[in-house]
């Protein structure tokens, strides 16, 4: 352990808490009242979808065939595959296995740009088809108007969650710097954690827009 | 202290949300009419519970007011939404 370290170790708890247990407890607990205006914000989104579902359902499972199978597919797994790697991150910190947390934490970021350069991928395909909402839109099919308002959803709704994966690959990659930098061991570790919190959450919301987006009208072109 | 959990748990609950990916994705290809929205989010909340329970600990919490914290978001959620469906839902009744 070199001096810096050390000086490191003693700056861990901080002056306000009875202990690194309290403060693990507190750090955590203000992490999920963040995210629970995550859940909040994306809630509305959700609430919007819903709401036009129930009243347009012919023009909703229009746009859902226009989506691309398996690009969400195979993203849905890339993403799971993710919070896999980050959880072994946060397992192998706790166990003060650096270089293992490291990798993983390497594995993660490496994860979520495959996410981004597919979601890109399949962003490019909707606009050669010009479903991407405004004056260029063109659908062939009946009732346009209110498919183009599904691919306004779609846009805002993917567009916000991939702006949370883009905000992930930050903050993963800030880790994974700052462990090379020694700053992280299995007393201290909070900052990883919450990161993986927040990262598991991104997870969950795609989790429930893969089926909503792109499972719902999919059964009439298989 | 703080609980660590082995990565086996990890690993097993990693292969049971790829299934679940796998069986969701199957399932969109026969049609089930209005049931197929049904169980394509009965499988996502099945997924969302083992990624909430397991990846982010909260089967572990040693804290009973985080979990507090937690259920009461996922409570105002679903004010949120079943509350604005209820209403939508019967505005052609009157």
């Amino acid at each position: 352990m070199s001096d810096s370290s050390q000086a490191l170790a003693t700056h861990e708890l901080r002056h306000h808490f009875e202990d690194m247990e309290q403060q693990r407890d507190a750090s955590s607990m203000g992490m999920w009242v963040f995210l629970i205006t995550e859940i909040m914000f994306f809630g509305g989104m959700f609430m919007a979808y819903l709401l036009y579902r129930y009243e347009y359902f012919v023009a909703w499972q229009e746009g859902s065939q226009h989506m691309n199978f398996w690009i969400g597919t195979i993203n849905t797994a890339v993403l799971i595959c993710s919070s896999l790697t980050m959880v072994l991150a946060v397992l192998a910190i706790q166990q003060g296995r650096r270089r293992l947390t490291s990798v993983m934490l390497a594995a993660t970021v490496c994860f979520a740009i495959a996410f981004m350069v597919l979601k890109g991928m399949e962003y490019h395909e909707h606009w050669l088809a010009h479903e991407f909402p405004g004056s260029a839109f063109h659908f062939a099919g009946i009732d346009p108007r209110h498919v183009e308002m599904f691919f306004v959803l779609y846009f805002v709704m993917t567009g916000f969650h991939a702006l949370h994966v883009l905000i992930g690959i930050g903050l993963v990659s800030s880790m994974l710097y700052m462990n090379e930098r020694g700053h992280f061991s299995a007393d201290y570790h909070n900052p990883i954690e919450n990161v993986g919190l927040y990262w598991h959450f991104v997870d969950l919301v795609w989790i429930y827009l893969y089926p909503l987006l792109y499972l719902i009208g999919h059964h009439h072109v298989g | 202290m703080e609980k660590i959990i082995s990565a086996k748990v990890y690993f097993t609950v990693w292969a049971a949300l790829m299934c679940l990916t796998v069986t969701t994705a199957a399932v969109s290809y026969v049609d089930l009419g209005q049931f197929s929205i049904v169980v394509a989010l009965l499988i996502a909340s099945i997924k969302g519970s083992l990624v909430v329970l397991f990846f982010m600990h909260v089967k572990y919490l040693n804290v009973k007011t985080t979990l507090l914290v937690i259920l009461a978001g996922f409570f105002w959620l679903a004010i949120l939404l079943l509350m604005t469906m209820t209403d939508y839902i019967t505005r052609a009744w009157s």
